[in-house]
């Protein structure tokens, strides 16, 4: 027999919210659960923050230069804290904290268009026109979902062109998109008095149960039901606080940068310790068909800032160990430069960086061809070893099968463990 | 400037409403009158049964039942929907009631007539030359230098307002020589430039993606995964676009020039020469190199050329291509037996190529005139029933449509060719933020997709909402809450205005309940607030 009390125990916090809500009672909320906020260490539950360059960056600029070769172009490199390993000299503070992530230069993919290649670095899957894989982050709100929330789960900063989508694990799990981060949100309040608004979603009701019967699993599949309770949830919440930088001192606010991607990288990091599991903060520019070397020196001077200081602040809060942090793109670009000084799409032996949430620390995998006469890395590491191993990190079963709509089992990542960096 | 921008919007938006609005209120020219002869209405009517045949054998296959028909009301906010962008105003709904009861039996239905005038209304031109230009161009602004993307879009409109056929545009799209301003076909051609150079493999791409409606993108590096295209047929359709050449009068052919690629293996350059992946015999000899492509793409037995259009027109008509799991430009090759796109393609083919014509079979079929209503009671059935066409799928309005449809409500006049430029004005102050933040999937706009937590925010709490349902002397809140007869004409009107339809008795008695005890401007404010209800239903922001 059921035991009596299920319904209680069953019953969310959100739960909780709208009936109190609805008889008048909000005073009789459990408080934001302030403990959850202050968890350090290994003891949190885990994040991930994606820091996407889209366009595809250059390796050859970014983490993996090959200065005064054929192939090298103009970059010059500088010493990280990691002995013996040089990054691209256009990123001097990143260098200061690149030893708590991990390099890895030998990243290989079979997709060297932007569409399909984003499809393949956020999902961990190739394009498969039978189905629509959910991106990481998308996967990390299905599986490990945090109760207490009330703003979005996972949420993405920037207008990149294609950001994380829940794929077949349904439009739900889309990242909550926010194209000018650091200026708290837009069309939170109602623009009338409480009863009105009460008259508002008590005539709703009323037009709504005019439309629905027969249409039950087609309303339900549109969301819109959900997507304004959600709404109205996260209307009223504390936790859209999260959201804003007022209260951020000014020198860290400087130190990240007054760009897109560094009040991007500074929310997400508040997010972070609000329990969102997953952000995204995405830079564009980065394709470089022409003029690659300056064009690297802008995005740079962007990126360079925004991301050292991430990963600075959330190592000095304690909260690099709970948080797994990802840089990267669609591809890396050609060794060979073109006749317009740029470089183009490149799939095979490009870079990123990965590290945080528990993951070893200062390691560097793989190696290209200073010559780039060898098309193949060494000790490559296939892309979609990142999602399993990202994923593992966060305690979820990466192997899990979940049946798709068309009723095809699909592991969640079919990727190999990265052994070197757990 | 934006400073400026951000004081005048909001009182623009005021004024022009005010002016739209004052405007058609006047005792001016009496709406379109209905068509009484359409052209070829029973050869259509018999391509329709047809179809409609076809869909029978295939809702069977799945063990679906017979369509339930919509109601005649309901099949006009689909019509205004597709091929306008915008709800129906409550002055054409006032219209079309009015011959409703005097030509019940009358042949070509009243449907038919309807969408012959919403065919005739340059407000179709318009609208479709926006959607075809987002599988041709794309929504991105290139560079300014070389492309305009405004051009190119009103030169569509022309086109379709002069009812040229579908092959004759895709020829001048392919193949048009001249400057971006004043041939702005080319703009087809200079979207693709990045820097100085033509970006040929974006641009072959685009042109299988758009014409043929299929993808090759992926056999620009390797040999397609799932199909027979291999990377040599991307590089020798690519090589079609070798002699483009950007000159201080635009686009030209150069017939000195060669296509050469750099192997992305051994990273050395190697001329590659025209080729077509199949259909040689299709390939005119004279001509410049993309007028031969032209010319092979548009070849009457090249199937996959109608097929594409037609199941773009029965996607942006139904909501989902035909192929319901697979994107509009990723169709399988044609199959051995015909199938439904290619029993409509054939007849676009016959007629002409005329996109209008592809229109009025759609519409002509008992499933575009089907309820949205089904008995799956599980979203597993529901997915059954849209595979198979067992149901008029429900849509997300994209976001123009909304916004149109948003706009369309605040007044009761049709907003059309009379109050255009005004209404475009509007649009270039709100619609851009607005698409923007309710989220435009430019060229996958086809693509079906659930509601978002951002959307709810901005259509409950937006600007856009507050202004256009704000209660004035002139817009439609205000006329409505002080013009009607009584509540219950004043609820009517407002279902009718937003959703297209009239309240059921429950909603009305609900309603008039609401509105009985109040006066004056508390009144008028449960108006407001009944307006705003409308507007944040499921059953105003999808298509149903």
């Amino acid at each position: 027999m059921e035991p009596l009390n299920s319904h209680a125990s069953t019953m969310t916090r959100r739960d909780a919210f709208r009936l109190s809500a609805g008889l008048g009672l909000s005073f009789l909320l459990p408080a934001i659960d302030l403990k959850a906020a202050e968890k350090r260490g290994s003891e949190r539950q885990k994040s991930v923050i994606v820091v996407w360059l889209a366009g595809g960056p250059s390796q050859l600029e970014t983490w993996d230069p090959h200065p005064g070769t054929k192939i090298g172009g103009p970059t010059q490199s500088l010493s990280t804290k990691i002995p013996g390993i040089d990054i691209a000299s256009l990123f001097p503070q990143t260098a200061e904290q690149i030893h708590h992530l991990n390099i890895i230069r030998s990243l290989t993919s079979k997709e060297g268009d932007h569409e399909r290649g984003t499809y393949m670095l956020k999902t961990g899957y190739r394009p498969d026109p039978t189905t629509l894989h959910p991106s990481l982050g998308a996967i990390i709100t299905q599986q490990a979902p945090n109760s207490n929330l009330e703003i979005p789960q996972h949420v993405s900063f920037g207008d990149g062109q294609w950001p994380a989508r829940g794929g077949y694990l349904g439009d739900q799990y889309d990242a909550f998109r926010i194209y000018d981060p650091g200026n708290g949100l837009n069309n939170m309040s109602t623009r009338v008095d409480k009863p009105r608004q009460k008259r508002r979603l008590g005539n709703l009701e009323v037009i709504s149960q005019a439309f629905e019967p027969n249409r039950r699993p087609a309303a339900s599949q549109s969301l819109h039901r959900k997507t304004l309770d959600d709404a109205l949830t996260m209307m009223s919440s504390e936790q859209l606080e999260a959201f804003k930088t007022d209260d951020e001192p000014e020198t860290l606010k400087k130190s990240y940068g007054d760009s897109r991607l560094g009040r991007g990288c500074l929310v997400a990091r508040r997010l972070v310790e609000s329990g969102v599991r997953a952000i995204e903060v995405s830079m564009t520019g980065f394709d470089t068909h022409a003029n690659n070397y300056e064009g690297m020196q802008t995005q740079a001077e962007i990126l360079d800032p925004g991301l050292s200081t991430l990963i600075r602040d959330l190592k000095e809060r304690d909260l690099l160990d709970s948080t797994v942090v990802m840089c990267l793109g669609e591809f890396g670009r050609t060794p060979k430069i073109n006749p317009l000084d740029g470089r183009d799409h490149w799939p095979t032996g490009f870079s990123c960086l990965l590290g945080g949430g528990g993951l070893k620390s200062g390691i560097v995998i793989g190696e290209t061809d200073p010559n780039g006469d060898q098309k193949d890395p060494k000790d490559p590491i296939p892309v979609e070893n990142l999602f399993s191993t990202v994923l593992h990190q966060l305690g979820i079963d990466y192997q899990q099968e979940l049946i798709t709509p068309i009723g095809r089992p699909m592991a969640l990542a079919q990727g190999e463990l990265i052994q070197q960096l757990l | 400037m934006k400073k400026l921008r951000i004081i005048l919007s909001p009182l623009i938006v005021v004024l022009l409403i005010s002016i739209m609005v004052g405007m058609t209120i006047r005792p001016g020219a009496d709406p379109a009158p209905l068509p009484s002869s359409i052209p070829d209405v029973d050869d259509f009517q018999s391509i329709g049964d047809t179809v409609n045949e076809e869909l029978r054998l295939r809702r069977k296959s799945a063990g679906l039942g017979e369509l339930q028909p919509a109601s005649d009301l309901t099949v006009l906010r689909r019509l205004s929907l597709s091929l306008h962008g915008t709800i129906p105003s409550l002055e054409e709904i006032r219209q079309f009631e009015s011959v409703q009861q005097s030509s019940s039996h009358s042949k070509p239905d009243l449907i038919t007539r309807w969408t012959e005038r919403l065919l005739t209304d340059s407000r179709f031109s318009d609208y479709f030359a926006e959607r075809l230009a987002r599988s041709l161009v794309g929504t991105d602004g290139g560079q300014f230098v070389v492309y305009r993307r405004d051009r190119f879009v009103d030169w569509l409109a022309e086109q379709l307002e002069a009812r040229r056929p579908w092959h004759d545009i895709t020829r001048d799209v392919i193949a048009d020589k001249g400057l971006w301003t004043g041939k702005p076909a080319v703009n087809f051609i200079t979207a693709g430039i990045a820097g100085d150079d033509l970006d040929h493999e974006e641009l072959t791409g685009k042109t299988v993606r758009a014409f043929l409606g299929q993808r090759i993108d992926c056999a620009q590096c390797h040999d397609h995964p799932f199909d027979d295209w291999k990377q040599s047929d991307f590089e020798g359709l690519a090589a079609f676009y070798g002699q483009v050449n950007l000159t201080l009068v635009g686009i030209e052919d150069k017939p000195s020039l060669e296509y050469e690629v750099e192997d992305r293996l051994s990273l050395e350059t190697r001329q590659v020469d025209p080729a077509v992946p199949f259909g040689l015999e299709w390939l005119p000899e004279q001509g410049s190199r993309r007028q031969q492509l032209a010319g092979w793409i548009t070849h009457k037995e090249n199937r996959r050329f109608s097929r594409a259009i037609a199941n773009r027109i029965w996607a942006l008509m139904l909501g989902a291509p035909y192929y319901t799991n697979i994107s509009v430009d990723d169709l399988p090759d044609p199959p051995e037996n015909p199938d439904l796109l290619d029993m409509l393609a054939d007849d676009f083919r016959e007629h002409n190529y005329d996109l209008r014509r592809l229109v009025r079979v759609i519409t002509a079929t008992d499933l575009f005139r089907s309820s949205s209503q089904s008995s799956a009671e599980t979203e597993q059935e529901y997915a059954i029933h849209k595979e198979y066409w067992g149901v008029f799928p429900m849509t997300r309005l994209r976001p123009e449509q909304l916004i149109g449809s948003m706009l369309q409500s605040s007044s009761i006049k049709t907003i059309d060719q009379n109050s255009h430029l005004l209404f475009r004005a509007m649009r270039f102050f709100r619609e851009q933020d607005f698409v923007r933040d309710y989220g435009d999937l430019g060229p996958d706009e086809l693509d079906q997709r659930s509601g978002t937590i951002t959307q709810a925010l901005l259509r409950m709490n937006g600007n856009l909402t507050k202004e256009l349902i704000e209660a004035n002397p002139f817009n439609s809140t205000g006329r409505v809450a002080n013009f009607s007869d009584n509540d219950r004409e004043c609820i009517d009107n407002s279902y009718l205005v937003c959703l297209t339809r009239h309240p059921t008795a429950n909603e009305m008695a609900y309603f008039e309940n609401q509105l009985a005890e109040l006066n004056g401007k508390q009144r008028t404010q449960a108006v407001v607030d009944l307006y705003w209800s409308l507007f944040n239903s499921l059953e105003f922001s999808w298509n149903h």
